[in-house]
Order: C-alpha cells, then sequence, then structure tokens
C-alpha cells in the first residue's frame, strides 16, 4: 500500500529529481538498499566491536575468504538473469576441486590441471544447459541432476581429501601482494578480475544484452531475432565454468581437495545474489550487486565469529535477510506492474 | 488399449524391471519371512525405510499441482524431530507413552505452522515458492540448532522407538503410517472436489480465481498439508536414530521428493499430479537405494545413479523425444502417428 501511495507521490511532483531517480531506476532499488546493509553492517560492527572490525586486514580477509562465493555468485547472475537456477555449483566446486587435486597429486602439469577443472566445470554446465534448452527440462530439475551428478563423481575421482604439493597452484593463495595494510592474493584478483569481466560482458556485448532480453521476456526476445537457444545454454556454461574456477580458488585457499566441499554452497550463492538485488524471476539484477551480496554474507558470517555466537544464528540471520529482500523486491516489482 | 500410453505404465514398469534386476542377482531379495508373527525381508526393509520419503514427496506431490514447491521440508523435519525430543528429553518419564504423544502432537502443531507460513508467503505475499520455502529452508536448521542447543540428542523411549521399528500386527508401524497417509490423501483429493480444485490453480491460478475458486486457501492449505507430513517424516527419522540431528534429519530429502514426484510422472509445472505415481516413484528411489548398496558402492558414488536416472526420464519425458519417437512409429507405422481425433476413425477402419 504504501508502494502505492509513494507512487502517487512521485506523479504528482515529477520536479523532484529524487523521485524522478526513484522511479525510473526502480530496478536498482534492491542493490542500493543491499549497499546501505553492507554499510550498516560495517557501522554497526565498528560501533559494537569498538573499533576493532573496520581495519584493512578484516577487509583484505573479508575478500580472500569469499573469493570462491564470489564467483559462484557471478556465474549464477548470469543464470538467474535468464530466469532460470543452477543448483549444482557448489558440487561442481568440489568435484573440479577434488579432480585438479587428485591430477596435481599423480603428477599432471599444473596448467593441464587447470584446464581441465574449467573444462569440467563447463561440460556440467553444457549437460544442464542442452537439458533446459533443447529438452524443455526446467531449469530446477535439470540442474539438479547435474549437481547428483557432480557430487557423485566428486566421490568417484577420491572418497578422502587430498593434499596439494604444488607450488604453482598454492601460489594463488599464498603469494600476498602488499599495499600498506591492505593484501590482496592472487584468488582475490581471479575473483575481481571475474565480477569486471562479467559486468562487462553483461552490460557492454551483444550477448550480456541477449541474456537481459531473455530474461525480460523469452517469447520477445525470440520474435526479435536473438538467438535465444545459444545464449541460454551459455548462460549455464558460464556458470559451470564458473564453479570450475571457484574450485581452483578453493582448493588453493584450503591447500586441498575434499569430496565434501561445497555442500549447500549453491544456496548461499542463490542467497547473495537474491540479496544483491537480481530478481529471481529474470531480467533485473546487476553483476556488482552480487558482489554486494556476498560481501553482505561474508560480512555477517565475521561478525557472527567475532561475537562467538552460535553458528546456528548464522543460517537465522541469512534467512531473516533473505526474507527481508524478496519482500522489498516483491513491492518494487507490484508497483511497477501498477504502473503500466 | 494400448496400455503404455497410460502415465503410470512407465513409472511402474521402470520399478518392475528393477525389482526383477534385484530378484536375478540375489534371490533372497523377494524372500519374505514371519517371525513371531511379524514379516521380514529386503522387501519389508524397502517399505519400512521409504516411509518418511514417502510421506514428504505426498505432500510436496500437492504443493507442486498448486505450481509451487517446498524446499524447506527437510528443514522442517529437522525442527519437529528436535522439538519432539527436547520434549521427551526434558519430561520425567521419556518412556511414557502419554509423553511421546504430547511430543508428537506438538512437533506437527509446529510443522503445520511452519508449513502456514511457507503459505503464507506464497499465497498472501505472492512470493515465488522457491525463494518463499529457500528462506525456511536456510532459516530452519538454525532454530533446530537452537532448540537441541547445538547437540545431537538422543532419547531412550520405548514408545517413540517403536514409530520406527515398531510392528502392528505383521506389517512395520512406519509402514502403516505411509498407507493411512496415502489412503487418506488419495480419498481426500480424488474423492472429494478437492483435487481437481487443486488441479485447476496449478493449470491456471487466475482464470480458476475468476471462476470462483479459493486458489489462496487452496495453496496455503497445500503448503499446511507438505509442512505435517515433513513434520511427521522428522519424527519417524528421530524415531528412527533414537535422536535429533538438526544436520543430518532430512538432508537432501526435498531433492529426493521432488525427484520421486517427478518419477512418477506429476509435471513441476503444476497441474495433473498423481498420488499413485508418487508412490511408486518413491518406491523407485528406495530399491534403487537399496539396489546400489548392494552393488557395494560407496554409498557416498550414488547420487551419479540417481543423476543418469534423473537424466533418462526427464529425456524420456520431454517433448522432442516424444516427438521424435511418434515420427520413428509414424515412419513405420502409419495408423498409429494418427492424432487423437482421427483416431476413432482409424479404429473403423481396422
Amino acid at each position: 500500500m504504501s508502494a502505492a501511495m509513494t507512487g502517487t507521490v512521485a506523479a504528482e511532483r515529477p520536479t523532484s529529481t529524487f523521485q524522478t531517480f526513484l522511479s525510473r531506476r526502480a530496478g536498482m532499488m534492491p542493490t542500493f538498499a543491499a549497499l546501505i546493509i553492507l554499510v550498516l553492517l560495517f557501522v554497526g560492527a565498528e560501533a559494537f566491536l569498538r573499533g576493532d572490525f573496520i581495519t584493512p586486514g578484516n577487509i583484505s580477509a573479508l575478500l580472500l575468504d569469499n573469493a570462491y562465493l564470489v564467483i559462484l555468485a557471478v556465474g549464477m547472475t548470469f543464470v538467474i538473469l535468464t530466469a532460470g537456477i543452477d543448483l549444482s555449483v557448489g558440487s561442481v566446486m568440489a568435484f573440479t576441486g577434488i579432480l585438479g587435486a587428485q591430477l596435481l597429486a599423480r603428477g599432471v602439469p599444473a596448467w593441464l590441471a587447470i584446464v581441465t577443472m574449467l573444462a569440467g566445470g563447463a561440460v556440467i554446465g553444457l549437460l544442464i544447459g542442452t537439458l533446459v534448452q533443447y529438452f524443455s527440462v526446467q531449469p530446477f530439475i535439470a540442474s539438479l541432476a547435474g549437481l547428483f551428478l557432480a557430487r557423485g563423481l566428486a566421490y568417484v575421482v577420491s572418497l578422502s581429501s587430498i593434499k596439494v604439493e604444488n607450488t604453482g597452484v598454492l601460489w594463488l593463495q599464498t603469494n600476498r601482494i602488499r599495499v600498506g595494510d591492505w593484501y590482496i592474493t592472487p584468488t582475490g584478483l581471479i575473483a575481481l578480475l571475474t565480477v569486471a569481466v562479467a559486468a562487462f560482458v553483461l552490460h557492454l556485448t551483444r550477448f550480456g544484452r541477449t541474456i537481459y532480453a531473455i530474461g525480460g521476456n523469452e517469447q520477445s526476445a525470440r520474435l526479435m531475432g536473438l538467438d535465444v537457444g545459444r545464449t541460454k545454454v551459455a548462460a549455464y556454461v558460464i556458470s559451470g565454468f564458473c564453479g570450475g574456477l571457484s574450485g581452483l580458488v578453493l582448493t588453493a585457499y584450503s591447500g586441498a581437495g575434499y569430496p565434501r566441499n561445497g555442500i549447500g554452497t549453491e544456496l548461499d550463492a542463490i542467497a547473495a545474489v537474491v540479496i544483491g538485488g537480481t530478481l529471481l524471476t529474470g531480467g533485473r539484477g546487476y553483476v556488482l550487486g552480487s558482489l554486494v551480496g556476498v560481501f553482505v554474507y561474508g560480512t555477517i558470517k565475521t561478525i557472527i565469529s567475532f561475537m562467538g555466537a552460535e553458528q546456528s544464528w548464522m543460517q537465522i540471520i541469512i534467512g531473516a535477510l533473505l526474507l527481508l529482500f524478496i519482500v522489498v523486491q516483491r513491492a518494487i516489482v507490484a508497483r511497477s506492474e501498477q504502473r503500466r | 488399449m494400448r496400455i503404455w500410453r497410460h502415465r503410470l505404465f512407465w513409472p511402474s514398469a521402470a520399478l518392475v524391471v528393477l525389482v526383477a534386476v534385484n530378484a536375478i542377482a540375489r534371490p533372497q531379495f523377494l524372500r519374505i519371512t514371519l517371525q513371531d508373527g511379524e514379516l521380514y525381508g529386503a522387501l519389508i526393509d524397502i517399505l519400512r525405510n521409504s516411509a518418511p520419503l514417502m510421506l514428504v514427496a505426498l505432500g510436496m506431490t500437492i504443493v507442486i499441482a498448486t505450481r509451487g514447491i517446498d524446499l524447506s521440508v527437510g528443514a522442517v523435519m529437522a525442527v519437529s524431530g528436535a522439538v519432539a525430543l527436547t520434549i521427551i528429553d526434558g519430561s520425567g518419564d521419556p518412556g511414557a507413552t502419554g509423553t511421546v504423544l504430547v511430543a508428537v502432537v506438538v512437533a506437527l502443531l509446529v510443522s503445520l505452522v511452519l508449513g502456514a507460513w511457507n503459505g503464507f508467503l506464497v499465497s498472501a505475499l505472492g512470493i515465488q515458492p522457491i525463494v518463499a520455502t529457500l528462506v525456511l529452508m536456510l532459516a530452519g536448521r538454525g532454530v533446530a540448532l537452537l532448540i537441541t542447543g547445538g547437540f545431537i540428542t538422543t532419547v531412550n523411549s520405548a514408545p517413540l522407538a517403536y514409530i520406527a521399528s515398531g510392528y502392528l500386527t505383521v506389517l512395520p508401524f512406519a509402514f502403516i503410517i505411509s498407507v493411512v497417509v496415502i489412503t487418506a490423501l488419495g480419498l481426500v483429493e480424488r474423492r472429494t472436489a478437492l483435487g481437481v480444485l487443486t488441479e485447476a490453480v496449478g493449470i491456471n491460478p487466475e482464470a480458476s480465481r475468476l471462476a470462483g475458486v479459493r486458489s489462496r486457501g487452496i495453496i496455503w492449505g497445500a503448503y499446511m498439508v507438505s509442512g505435517v507430513l515433513a513434520g511427521l517424516a522428522g519424527i519417524i527419522y528421530a524415531s528412527n536414530i533414537k535422536a535429533a540431528d538438526a544436520n543430518a534429519a532430512g538432508f537432501l530429502i526435498e531433492l529426493y521428493a521432488i525427484l520421486a514426484v517427478v518419477l512418477g510422472g506429476t509435471s513441476l509445472a503444476g497441474g495433473k499430479f498423481s498420488i499413485a505415481g508418487t508412490v511408486i516413484g518413491v518406491l523407485i528411489i528406495q530399491t534403487l537405494d537399496s539396489t546400489i548398496l548392494f552393488l557395494g558402492v560407496p554409498s557416498a558414488q550414488s547420487p551419479v545413479f540417481f543423476a543418469f536416472v534423473v537424466v533418462a526420464v526427464v529425456i524420456a519425458q520431454s517433448p522432442r523425444t516424444r516427438n521424435a519417437l511418434r515420427a520413428l512409429g509414424g515412419a513405420r507405422r502409419p495408423r498409429a502417428a494418427a492424432s487423437v481425433q482421427d483416431r476413432p476413425k482409424v479404429e473403423v477402419a481396422s
């Protein structure tokens, strides 16, 4: 009801630049809201923990600890923008991670192991995309098959964890580039680079705009002559590829491959994407928002471990935040439907 | 009649083939023995162990029929088990039937509330079912952990253990629970108008609302049924391991339940649903599970088998494959390709 009221106010006073901005950029609001929540979290934690929270070390660690989730969320954003969903990413991460660790343990050169990991993720993505596009399987079920496949294959590769000794892969994590008290590792750089490339592709290429068009209205996109089929499959391939990349990053981060990694991580990734303002109905959202979503997620995790609270609160708070965001999004969608 | 055109034909055939393969590979599979008036055997084990998945999948069938999905069932199982066992653990007399009854009723009421919460988000606020139930899926296990205080509550109570491992006359009590629920759901959905109304809501929510169907109430009710059945499944699970494990209870069960529903021929797009199909789907999954175990494959690797089953089933169900098969059949026997309207004519001609 309040959404309808602000709508009429905006119509009466179109001169207010703020109101115009609000109505024109309604789709950006959830992302802004996520940004505001992130700032509030930082300020709140800083005040609550007496100035121990906002330190260069902590913020650098935030990116470092969540690099794998950033990459997964980027891939997930592509899929969700096409109004799909990819449940397989957590398992793909585990599968490619253990596969890479096994290959390295067998003495395969690092470059070949890395290429195999990325290709392995992309192939599972291709399988899901093919099922979705050419066999009209719902994304939920197709990616569920991908989840089972990748999780089972991870255990087929190895039932226990495999330590990584390869210096080339470990270098990705151990090499810290320092600027004062700030630091970043190659894994963090990979995550940021993934976000940058994804933002470029989504906003400035024909392929990216096709993704948005499909999410907006697949039928219209097809009638416009856009290559819907290939683009949709590509979205899942990208998500699978990102799963492979995050498998690499996680393997470097933890120094080992472990088949039980990433159970439930797909839900964290979806939650981060939704908190970051991407609508699950597709067509609206920003990859930068997903980055913010991951940071919100990571910050809550850090705060909870700082406070020494029980891990169960993490799940409850993430659930509550998710609820808050989907209600806000629902209000925005309802408002823009009213406008038409 | 073309029996293979019946929608339950392929799921039933898959189940029969699976049982036949087992029976050939290990003859003792089909053997059922009677000891002290109680039945034992591999088939009985499958029926008993399938109870939690059966209940969850039945609730999921109703939700999916309304064009929804309920991801929170595993979390609801965890909460329900945690509530029940905490009550029994905290009471003075864990072995009393009255205590267990109270605990079960309270746990079911809590599950009903959780289901109503999902229904509220979906039907009143109009949030997408996947996201709406994702909230509880993420938060529910946290709540269950809070209830048990972060520990695995273990309880030694004979009436509680009876729920999962006891026998009522010759059959396992857990299996009797499934049968009662299947029968009740079948009667309510198929002997009253409710089933038709549910399908109407799933096929076109807007049109059914305009036609005077109270779609909001039907959707809400579907999630409440799903919640209660998940709660009951949680109690059976907790009774089976005699403990409330907030992390392991109902882990991944939402995915297996959805798989069972799809295997049974109910489309995830909503609308027409089949309770018998879901029952067959659950039995396929449970038999496959038992087969994989028998083959000596580490249970951790079993998802690979399920992946192939899912892929095979969805490809078989996809319109593209159906069209291709029809074209193939048509090339060989032109009459078989006749459309529905032509069929009577063809039969007259032959």
